[in-house]
């Protein structure tokens, strides 16, 4: 069966010939003609399409973004504030920016509508600091959008007033946590805040409700309001409804960003066959299907057990290849779907150096605030660097995974798991090499890379 | 006056125990009451809540109930209502008491998740403690001996750091130590007012440090170092002076100004090394002024009085002064003089039937625990009736005495003289009987000069803003040729042909207590170690100098607003 063929909503206009990101190309294309139209309705109604739409979130945790909204505490009396996380941060990760620099109306038209339907008076966007020509593109949109009418005290005429403000960050993946973000924003070190208490609906930005909203998940709401809730329902599958921007990168003939509707494609056709499959004379070894903190996929595993369609149970027996790349599926099979990051690695690669690449990665990007992720992601580093540089122990994949064992689970913020899963899943998967790796690394000379 | 709402009490269990708590007492709190140790370190009871150390780490359970018809769910094992453990270990410092909350500390996953913060912790810790000042009071030796693995896995290299700043001019800082707890910047920022600590760098490498250009120099500095749970805030002062397990710990006041915070005072052999804070919630919380600290230098000064005649031939010529010009004595009392010893200067001025004044001593008070009145006892002269009023700023009153020749003799007790506003031509008209610890313009110009005890080598009580009396002991022997302040006052009282008065704390109790309708009942052993508050009403119009403090609303302020 042929892989089916993408069907881009957000990345409709993404690299169109002559489509440029100013406002009078958006509105030629019928831009802003949603907030318009929302504007007319009843913000309930507006969050009643969103939660009839089942959406979910695209920034990592696939969180239902009706239910968020639905937390927020409408009765505390203190400003609502949206914040759009536009960290994109997750190594593999490459959708928003695409939004950022070629369609950022379709972004403000969607943190718009969002804003009216939640009642925000003022939003901003955290935009990573890795983002210096993203802020100023989004600045001159917004500067459009607000000559336009479509942004400010006085939106279409319609009284409602609401303002987007560009706030950039300095450098920090930890950033990209919601509430890292907020501490960030309000001008402090990102330390990610204890929840309980600060969940950002109730003691958010400036200790006020806050709805934390990544950029893709934001167009998706732009897309819901026009087609409605359940229209956009239909698209994909049960649960997992809508669009969803794979980033594809590392050892595949075609990597790049494609647009499928959740669940439609499998791994194996998205990187076979949209992806062209691997380099020439190379076979797949692994595959990391949601960000570098998702846990690794081993190809010739497979995967059984039953799950749920419609309502029988139906028996699944998968091969990598076989995976349909949503939420749930990837979530079954111990993965997740993430932020949509879909990282190869070929036969070529140290899976050790790998482990060690990512390692050496939430070393650097741990903030620092708690004990087990702050000591334990350095000393993973530590461990599997000295690995690859020719001192390694057979015990050390084991110490490896009883570290990452010491981490998941006990952090103040979801960290601690990114840090770990890798770390788990690759000793999971290629227990065996970390095994013999001493060995290995005193047989063989450093393998040549060929230069493509 | 309004009562304090009731607080509402919840029946939590600790590991089996139940236990009633107000609601919002946390999980820490909640199970020391039960004898259980949650152990922590970035969790202190006076500071927020961050979590960041992760130690305190316990598995936590609501009862359940069913959602539809919220009816509880038995377990048909037990009989008792069901369970539902929340999978995750949950941090206690965090967790709230709430009705029928289950907490678990010994189990297999909680044991494995302090052994796994304990080895974190200690990874990148030079472990240097033969030499470092913290060991004996640590918390990461306690713990680490309490609930950690006992072994090393780590053979890399560890991370490099500072090894001494100076954060300012009293706290030294070892950044490889710090646990980045982050106490030290809250307490900084929420009970010093002086947000100037926070960290650099990221990750592992995250180090603490003072912000450019500012140093960690406020008057509350020291407590950085008592809340500093390992080696890494240590005090220049005391630094390698002394190991702690060898220090004897005795119970004091600050007695640099009228808070009367609550002191430990650190000797050993007869020598002080250092004092610290003591916890007092209605006073002091666990803070103290860095200026509090510093008193026990007065102890071994340069400028401490001794004699080298006896008492007895000191007080023989005190005696022929006071023969001398009968009727024209004033006794100069002390603010600074504990409770007793302001009861024997009002009897000592009642034998020599003359008036007895009281030196003001008042600053800026800085509104957390250094008041604007510097004399500690200000309140016991009144309370015990040495004074009935308070002190004016300068001993005018008694200096217009002098110059119309009404005073001949002054016995000063403790006080300097000429700083209390007596000028050298008034010193030289009268002569003058000088108790006291220290070289002063009043002892140099004294006919006599009978050496008396710093507060750290005698007991006694004060009586602070709050009108709270307070204990302090005895913490080391005073020096040979200085004498017991009590025992100087009583015979003095004899030397001025008054009646006997007892010469011991416990006798001077007893008449306090049948004296002074304030203290009635009281004795010294009975006051509490927090101390007892006193009826203040008789003194209530008076307008004390004290600003708010912590703890302290002064009663003008308070029925002003």
């Amino acid at each position: 069966m042929p892989a089916p063929a993408q069907r881009r909503i957000i990345f409709q206009h993404i690299d169109e010939p002559g489509y440029t990101n100013d406002l009078a190309c958006y509105l030629r294309h019928g831009g802003y003609a949603n907030l318009r139209q929302a504007v007319t309705r009843k913000p309930e109604e507006l969050i009643d399409e969103v939660k009839k739409s089942g959406l979910r979130g695209r920034g990592g945790a696939g969180f239902p973004c009706g239910v968020k909204w639905d937390l927020v505490d409408r009765k505390s009396g203190k400003p609502i504030y949206l914040v759009v996380n536009a960290d994109e941060s997750e190594p593999g990760t490459f959708k928003d920016r695409y939004i950022i620099h070629q369609d950022p109306h379709q972004l403000i038209e969607g943190i718009m509508i969002t804003c009216f339907a939640n009642n925000v008076k003022q939003a901003y966007i955290y935009i990573r600091g890795e983002f210096p020509e993203g802020a100023r593109i989004l600045e001159k949109a917004i500067a459009e959008a607000r000559a336009g009418g479509f942004v400010g005290p006085n939106i279409l005429g319609t009284g409602y007033g609401c303002e987007i403000y560009v706030h950039r960050g300095a450098g920090a993946y930890i950033c990209g946590e919601e509430t890292g973000l907020i501490e960030s924003l309000e001008g402090k070190r990102p330390y990610p805040r204890i929840k309980p208490p600060y969940f950002p609906a109730v003691l958010g930005l400036y200790q006020c409700p806050t709805i934390v909203n990544n950029v893709e998940t934001l167009c998706h709401v732009k897309k819901i309001v026009e087609i409605g809730g359940e229209a956009y329902a239909k698209i994909g599958t049960p649960n997992n409804t809508g669009t969803r921007i794979l980033c594809v990168s590392g050892h595949v003939q075609r990597p790049g960003y494609y647009e499928f509707e959740v669940g439609k494609v499998t791994l194996g056709e998205l990187l076979n066959e949209v992806c062209g499959g691997p380099l020439p004379g190379r076979r797949f070894k692994a595959v990391i299907p949601g960000g570098s903190s998702a846990k690794v996929l081993r190809f010739g595993e497979r995967f059984k057990g039953k799950r749920k369609i419609g309502n029988d149970l139906v028996d699944y027996d998968w091969g990598v290849e076989d995976v349909p790349m949503d939420f749930d599926c990837l979530a079954m099979i111990g993965s997740m779907g993430g932020s949509g990051g879909v990282i190869v690695m070929d036969d070529s690669v140290d899976i050790v150096a790998a482990l060690a690449n990512i390692n050496e990665f939430y070393a650097h990007e741990s903030c620092g605030q708690c004990t087990p992720c702050r000591e334990g992601s350095l000393w993973m580093k530590k461990i599997s660097a000295r690995m690859v540089h020719g001192e390694a122990r057979t015990e050390d994949g084991a110490l490896l995974k009883s570290v990452a064992d010491q981490i998941a689970g006990r952090t103040i913020c979801a960290f601690g798991e990114a840090c770990s899963w890798p770390t788990q899943s690759f000793l999971a998967k290629f227990g065996d090499e970390f095994k013999a790796y001493p060995e290995s690394r005193k047989a063989a000379a450093a393998p040549a890379v060929p230069l493509a | 006056m309004t009562s304090p709402a009731k607080t509402e009490l919840v029946t939590v269990n600790i590991d089996g125990k139940e236990i009633a708590v107000p609601k919002g007492t946390n999980v820490i709190e909640a199970a020391r009451l039960v004898g259980v140790d949650v152990p922590h370190y970035c969790y202190h009871p006076k500071l927020s809540v961050v979590g960041n150390c992760r130690m305190c780490l316990v598995e936590m359970g609501m009862p359940a109930v069913d959602p539809a018809t919220k009816a509880p769910v038995m377990d048909p094992a037990t009989g008792c209502q069901k369970i539902n453990w929340i999978p995750r270990p949950q941090i206690g410092c965090a967790t709230n008491a709430s009705p029928g909350l289950h907490i678990r500390t010994q189990t297999p996953q909680i044991r494995d998740c302090r052994e796994g913060v304990m080895e974190f912790l200690l990874i990148n810790h030079p472990l240097d403690c033969p030499i470092c000042d913290q060991a004996g009071e640590c918390k990461l030796q306690e713990q680490s001996t309490g609930y950690g693995r006992g072994y090393s896995r780590f053979v890399e290299q560890k991370n490099v750091k500072p090894k001494r700043t100076q954060l300012g001019p009293r706290v030294t800082l070892d950044d490889e130590r710090c646990i980045l707890c982050s106490r030290c910047i809250r307490f900084s920022k929420e009970i010093a007012k002086d947000d100037v600590l926070g960290f650099i760098d990221r990750g592992s490498y995250s180090t603490l440090t003072c912000y450019p250009g500012r140093k960690l120099e406020n008057n509350y500095s020291l407590n950085t170092v008592d809340i500093c749970p390992v080696g890494a805030l240590t005090s220049t002062d005391f630094r390698f002076k002394m190991r702690v397990w060898f220090l004897k710990q005795t119970n004091s006041l600050d007695t640099e100004s009228s808070v009367g915070a609550n002191t430990v005072v650190w000797s050993r052999e007869g020598v002080i090394y250092r004092i610290t804070p003591r916890r007092n919630d209605a006073v002091n919380d666990t803070w103290m002024a860095d200026s509090g600290r510093l008193l026990y230098k007065a102890v071994r000064a340069e400028s401490r009085l001794t004699a080298k005649d006896s008492l007895a031939a000191l007080l023989a010529r005190a005696e022929t002064i006071l023969r001398l010009s009968p009727g024209l004595a004033a006794v100069v009392g002390s603010g600074q003089s504990s409770v007793e010893e302001q009861f024997l200067t009002r009897q000592l001025a009642h034998a020599l039937n003359a008036p007895a004044y009281l030196v003001s001593r008042t600053a800026e008070g800085d509104g957390i625990l250094v008041s604007a009145d510097r004399n500690p006892n200000v309140r016991g002269a009144l309370v015990t009736g040495l004074v009935s009023d308070l002190p004016q700023p300068y001993l005018d009153d008694l200096g217009e005495a002098i110059d119309r020749g009404d005073v001949r003799t002054v016995v000063s007790v403790g006080e300097d003289l000429m700083a209390a506003g007596l000028s050298a031509t008034q010193l030289a008209k009268i002569s003058v009987i000088q108790l006291g610890t220290q070289v002063c313009a009043s002892s140099v110009a004294a006919s006599v000069v009978i050496p008396t005890l710093t507060v750290f080598e005698k007991a006694g009580t004060m009586i602070n803003q709050q009108f709270r009396l307070q204990r302090f002991a005895k913490a080391v022997a005073g020096p040979v040729g200085a004498f017991d302040d009590l025992e100087v006052l009583a015979r003095l009282i004899a030397a001025a042909g008054g009646p006997a008065e007892p010469s011991d704390l416990a006798g001077v109790w007893t008449r306090l207590a049948a004296e002074i309708p304030a203290l009635r009942g009281l004795s010294y052993a009975a006051v509490p170690e927090t101390g007892v508050v006193l009826d203040a009403s008789p003194w209530a119009s008076l307008p004390f100098v004290e600003g708010e403090s912590l703890h302290h609303r002064p009663a003008l302020v308070a029925a002003s607003a």
